[in-house]
Parts: C-alpha cells; sequence; structure tokens
C-alpha cells in the first residue's frame, strides 16, 4: 500500500454566472500522505471552501466546475469516476465537516438517525448493528449517555455538541481523509480547544488524515504536518510546518503570520492587517496576484506571473524574489500595522 | 399533545356556535315563505298555514333558534321535508360522494403539484421553470366554473372522451365510475394543483441551499434521497399549511364543481336544498362543512408535530 493518500495536481475550479467566469481556484496543486495532516489557510474568499468541496466533486454545477486537474485517491483520479463510484466514496472513504454546526445538522431528523444513515449506507449491517455503532460513535466524540440522546433533536444539542454529532457522522464508516472546513470557527474559545483536543485523539484513533481548513494559525501548528498558503485561487507558499513556522517565505504568508492576534506586553492586542484587498477573481489576472498589495512588488511582479519553486527540501514558494538564487529581506512588522485593538 | 388536542376540541365548540348562529340568521332572512315554496304554486292557504304551523316557522325567531340548538347539541339533525328522510341520511348518501371527488382532486393535486415543484426548485431559472411559473399562475387564478365548462365542451361534447355530467355507479364497471370522475376532479384539482406546486418551489428553494443539505450529499446520499428527504421533509411546514387550506376550501370548491358536473355530493345538495327553501338541510349541511373545516385545520396543526420536532405545543394552550 503506497504512502501517499491524495494527490491533487493542478486543480481548476471556475464559476460561470452569464459571462462571466470566476477563477476561483487556478491550479492548486499538493500531495498528503497516510495519517499526515495538512492545513490549508489564506483569506476569505482565497478559494479555501472550493478546493474542499472539489476534492469530493460537491461543487454546486452549473454554476460551478472543475476545469482541470486530476485529484488522485489512492491512485484513482476521482474525477474520472461515475456519480455512483463518487458516492461510494463520499461519507466511507473521504468525509467532510462544515463550518457552522449549528445548521449542517438537519434539523427535522433525529440525531441517531443521522449517524445511522451514513453507517447503514456504506456498511452492510443490520439496523441494530447500525444503532449499536452509533451509541458508540457518541461516546467516542464525547457525548454523555449516549442511548438516551440517539434519539434527540439537533435542536436539542449545544453548538459544540453539534460539532461533535457531525464529527461522529463523518468518521462513523472509519474514513481515510477527513476534510474539516473551519470546524471549530463557529464555536466558542474553550469549545474550540476542545474539538480540537477531540479530534487530534480521534485521529490516532482512526488514522485518519485530515485536510484542515482555518483561519487560525495557531490550529496549524498544532495538528498539522503541511501547510499550504493560498491566495486568490493559487497556491503561494507550500511546505512542511516546520519550514513555513520557522522560515516563512512568501510576504502574504509574512503578511498573514502578522495579522494573527499576539499579546503585547501592556496586555494589548496588537492586530496587523495586509493593506488593500484580494484581486476580482473574475478578471483575467496578469503577473502576481499578490503583487498590488506587495510592499517588495517590483516592475517584473506586474508582468509576469511568479513559477512555483522548491526553494528548499519540501518548501515551495510562488514569488520572484524567493528562488534558489534570491531571498527577500522581511522587514519589521511595525511597517503595516494597521489597528490597535485592545482587548 | 393530548391536553393540546382536548383543548383544540372544545375550542371547537364557540366556533361551531358561531356558525350555526349566522346559518340560522342567514336561512331566515332569505325572501318567501318556506312552507309556500315547498308546496308549490297549486297549494291551498290552509296547507301552506298547515305547514308553516309543523316547520315551527310561527313561533318568535328566537324559539326557534334554542329549538335548533338544543336539538342539534343531541346530535338531532332533524328531518327534510322536501328529501322526506333524517338529515343524517341525507349525509351519509352525499357525503361520500364529495370525499370520493375531492380526494381524488387531491391527489391529482399532491401527485402533479409537489414533483413539478420540486423539479422547478432543482432546476431554477431554466426553461422548464419559467414554463412552470407561466402554468402554476394561470392555475391559481382560473375560475373553476369556466374551467369546467372547457372541459366538457372540448372533452365530451367534442371529443366524447368522457360523460359530461353525473356520477358512474359502481356496479358498471370500475372504468365507468372512473370515466365519470375525471374532469371533476381535474376541475376541482386545477387550484389546489398549481398553489401547491407553487408553495413546494418556493420552499425547496430556501432549503436546498442549506448546510444540512452538503452534508446529506457528503455523506454519499443519492440526490433522490438527498431532495426527497433531507430537503423535502423541511419544506413540508408550509405545504402542510397550503394542504389543510386547500382541503378546506376543495369542499367549498366542490359545490361549484359539483353543481358544473352534476355530482351528487354535499356542494350539490346543499344548492338544491337552497332552491327548495330547504333551511333544515341547508343549516345542518353548512355546519357539517365548518366541523369538517375545523377538523382538518386541527389535523394540520398535529401533522406539523410530526413533520417538525421544533415545534412545540403549549399545554392545553389553544396556540
Ligand atoms: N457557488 C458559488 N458561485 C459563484 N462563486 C462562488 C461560489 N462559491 C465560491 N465562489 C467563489 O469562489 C471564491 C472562493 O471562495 P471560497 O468559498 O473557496 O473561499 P474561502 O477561501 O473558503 O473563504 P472563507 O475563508 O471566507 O471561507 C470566492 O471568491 C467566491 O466568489
Ligand atoms: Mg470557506
Amino acid at each position: 500500500m503506497s504512502n501517499e493518500l491524495l494527490k491533487v495536481e493542478n486543480l481548476e475550479v471556475q464559476f460561470k454566472s452569464g459571462s462571466t467566469v470566476t477563477k476561483a481556484v487556478n491550479g492548486v496543486s499538493f500531495t498528503l500522505n497516510r495519517k499526515e495532516n495538512i492545513g490549508i489557510v489564506g483569506e476569505s474568499g482565497s478559494g479555501k471552501s472550493v478546493t474542499a468541496t472539489s476534492l469530493l466533486r460537491l461543487i454546486p454545477t452549473p454554476p460551478g466546475n472543475i476545469s482541470g486537474g486530476k485529484i488522485l485517491f489512492e491512485g484513482k483520479d476521482l474525477l474520472t469516476l461515475s456519480d455512483k463510484e463518487m458516492r461510494d466514496i463520499r461519507g466511507n472513504d473521504i468525509s467532510m465537516i462544515f463550518q457552522d454546526p449549528l445548521t449542517s445538522l438537519n434539523p427535522v431528523f433525529s440525531v441517531g438517525d443521522q449517524i445511522m444513515e451514513s453507517i447503514k449506507l456504506h456498511q452492510k449491517v443490520s439496523k441494530k448493528e447500525a444503532k449499536q455503532k452509533a451509541i458508540q460513535m457518541l461516546q467516542l466524540v464525547g457525548i454523555p449517555a449516549p442511548e438516551k440522546r440517539l434519539n434527540m433533536y439537533p435542536h436539542e444539542f449545544s453548538g459544540g455538541m453539534r460539532q461533535r454529532v457531525m464529527i461522529a457522522i463523518a468518521l462513523s464508516c472509519n474514513p481515510k481523509l477527513l476534510i474539516a472546513d473551519e470546524p471549530t470557527t463557529a464555536l466558542d474559545v474553550t469549545v474550540q480547544a476542545q474539538i480540537l483536543e477531540l479530534m487530534k485523539k480521534l485521529q490516532d484513533e482512526f488514522n485518519t488524515s485530515i485536510i484542515m481548513i482555518t483561519h487560525d494559525l495557531g490550529v496549524v501548528w498544532e495538528i498539522c504536518h503541511k501547510v499550504l498558503v493560498m491566495y486568490a485561487g493559487n497556491v503561494i507558499e507550500y511546505g512542511t510546518v516546520e519550514e513555513i513556522h520557522d522560515q516563512p517565505m512568501h510576504p502574504y504568508t509574512w503578511g498573514l503570520l502578522d495579522s494573527q492576534i499576539t499579546e503585547s506586553v501592556e496586555d494589548h492586542e496588537m492586530l496587523t492587517t495586509i493593506p488593500g484587498s484580494p484581486p476580482d477573481l473574475r478578471q483575467e489576472i496578469k503577473g502576481c496576484p499578490f503583487a498590488p498589495r506587495c510592499s517588495y512588488a517590483r516592475d517584473i511582479c506586474f508582468s509576469k506571473a511568479p513559477e512555483m519553486v522548491e526553494v528548499k527540501e519540501k518548501h515551495f514558494v510562488a514569488c520572484h524574489f524567493q528562488t534558489k538564487e534570491t531571498r527577500l529581506n522581511r522587514k519589521e512588522r511595525s511597517t503595516h500595522v494597521r489597528a490597535v485593538v485592545k482587548s | 399533545m393530548g391536553k393540546y388536542i382536548l383543548g383544540r376540541i372544545l375550542n371547537m365548540i364557540p366556533t361551531l356556535l358561531i356558525v350555526a348562529i349566522i346559518i340560522f340568521l342567514i336561512t331566515r332572512m332569505l325572501p318567501g315563505n318556506p312552507a309556500a315554496v315547498m308546496l308549490g304554486p297549486q297549494a291551498s292557504a290552509a296547507e301552506i298555514e298547515a305547514l308553516t304551523e309543523k316547520l315551527g316557522l310561527n313561533d318568535p325567531l328566537y324559539i326557534q333558534f334554542f329549538d335548533y340548538i338544543g336539538n342539534l347539541l343531541q346530535g338531532d339533525l332533524g328531518n327534510s321535508l322536501t328529501y322526506n328522510m333524517p338529515i343524517i341520511d341525507l349525509i351519509m348518501e352525499r357525503f361520500p360522494n364529495t370525499v370520493i371527488l375531492a380526494a381524488s382532486a387531491l391527489l391529482i393535486a399532491i401527485i402533479v403539484g409537489v414533483p413539478a415543484g420540486i423539479i422547478a426548485a432543482r432546476k431554477q431559472n431554466s426553461i422548464f421553470d419559467y414554463a412552470f411559473t407561466t402554468f402554476s399562475l394561470m392555475g391559481v387564478s382560473m375560475p373553476i366554473f369556466w374551467l369546467g365548462i372547457m372541459l366538457v365542451l372540448f372533452f365530451s361534447v367534442n371529443l366524447g372522451w368522457f360523460p359530461a355530467t353525473g356520477m358512474g355507479s359502481m356496479d358498471e364497471g370500475i372504468g365507468n365510475f372512473i370515466s365519470h370522475l375525471i374532469l371533476p376532479s381535474i376541475a376541482l384539482a386545477t387550484i389546489p394543483t398549481a398553489q401547491f406546486a407553487r408553495i413546494t418551489r418556493s420552499s425547496m428553494l430556501e432549503v436546498i441551499s442549506q448546510d444540512y443539505v452538503k452534508t446529506a450529499r457528503s455523506k454519499g446520499l443519492h440526490e433522490f434521497f438527498v431532495i426527497c428527504k433531507h430537503a423535502f421533509k423541511n419544506a413540508l411546514t408550509p405545504l402542510l399549511t397550503v394542504l389543510g387550506l386547500q382541503i378546506s376550501s376543495m369542499l367549498g370548491g366542490a359545490v361549484l364543481t359539483e353543481t358544473i358536473f352534476s355530482w351528487p355530493g354535499i356542494g350539490l345538495l346543499i344548492i338544491d336544498a337552497i332552491g327548495k327553501r330547504d333551511f333544515v338541510v341547508v343549516q345542518n349541511m353548512v355546519i357539517f362543512i365548518a366541523l369538517i373545516y375545523v377538523v382538518v385545520n386541527l389535523l394540520v396543526d398535529i401533522s406539523y408535530k410530526v413533520v417538525n420536532p421544533r415545534i412545540k405545543y403549549g399545554k392545553g394552550g389553544t396556540n
């Protein structure tokens, strides 16, 4: 069994509406090994969710369309599978959890029904066994009195509990890959930590690889092995967590790191933002998509798109000035401090 | 839940009582002595006077009213002189015919309207959706009497496919029975079909983009189940409301349809009884229809709970 679980090559996704085409994902590539976690980070609208949903071929079509690339899952290109074959993979080999647990469970079916539905769909088990398995899953995700909870409806659960139920559904068929699209964003801080803890614990138990989409780089450092930094539908930096954490190279990644909330001495929170806003994806982008916002940009950045270069082992960057031969000097973060917020 | 239902049933009594008062007053306000109309032009004054006395029409209005309510409360609906039978038997004879017609129309409305609405929502802004919108708008605004007459003209008179009027007896075979049923059912089904279709489309559109629909897909469910199970059950609440309203108004619409097609149900009976000034029949039939209304409403309210676990009813309350 090859160690490589997922290999995405040059994935392109477009949304058409009338005569305008939005290039939401523009040549994303990465590989993920078994039991490995990858974090996808980037500003809002950078194409993280579209990338993730495309992996399961769940992009609403129309208007969406996977217009190019390959998604090799255990060597099979998911884009060539029939609908039936794809359905056998969803929820079984690859499952997904979403950002908002308050809306991602169906309000009119009991929690038990929703867990058992997946189990019955993908495993040849009796009703009784499915129920047993559902109870076991609820127990595993830390829901007390699971037999009783099985018959309850989502509105009788708190947000954190519901996300636990979503995790139970997602893991109920022992998937090889779990895609988590900002699974903790909608929860409050203490619950966030619990859910992350749970995901880490279960990952060890189930040997599942995780694609973790998040705004929170802290989450990435904590549970991921690799990081994919996306900007305007492009991957601009990609490498191991150690590399990106210790030696980030792309000016955009620097901006992202600087805009994470950090505590200063006087108990203030410094909030740095990257000036400007992402480009309009409906327009053809010439040169580097980040150039207009980049304080290091020079003429070439506006005329020629940078290639993805492996600057060091397992560290890829798309920047004209971060290559094997040349390096940029990172400026002090204070150069683009935008706001200081009292905590 | 039991308390809630009991409360609702108790609540029906004042509603029905008010209907009883109103219909009593209306029938008494109709011009002409009912006894004279019933007996016809050849009757002598003495005969008319005797019948007037027998019907209790000489008593003061309030006595008539209390007699009538008193009997009603004892479950005695009285006798019809013009039909020469107890009213309860009259209802038993006619009501099933109305139920057959309404059920068949309802069946058409659900089988055609609901899937059409689902498909239109799935294919929003497609040609199908536009055609759908046009036809459903035509459907809800269709005058039934006009449609009924057109159906008769086209399918009975011109094509001769179906009989124009009356109800087929089962004794002459199911084919005969159904061929009589088709045209009135279509006429009666038109408005509800369009209503169901429109409400299904709009409530499906609301739920189809919800996260839990995405979750259902991500589980690997077939699109059919994603739509017809996960999305549709969430779209059911508004549909049930319309269903209840339509069942109620079908009984009203049946008066028109039954008249056009001479369908021997309660609608035709009421029209007939009004012509014959048979107050007793008219009063009781109207109260009977009112009773059906409130019962259907209660059933709809109870069914909300079945499709939507978030709905909770106040204890014994009236909400
Ligand atoms: N259904 C859709 N129709 C049209 N355009 C879409 C659709 N879904 C996404 N897009 C476009 O794709 C781009 C990327 O969106 P995506 O949801 O992947 O961003 P994201 O990185 O997940 O952002 P966030 O952090 O806010 O979740 C957006 O600019 C958006 O305009
Ligand atoms: Mg997103």
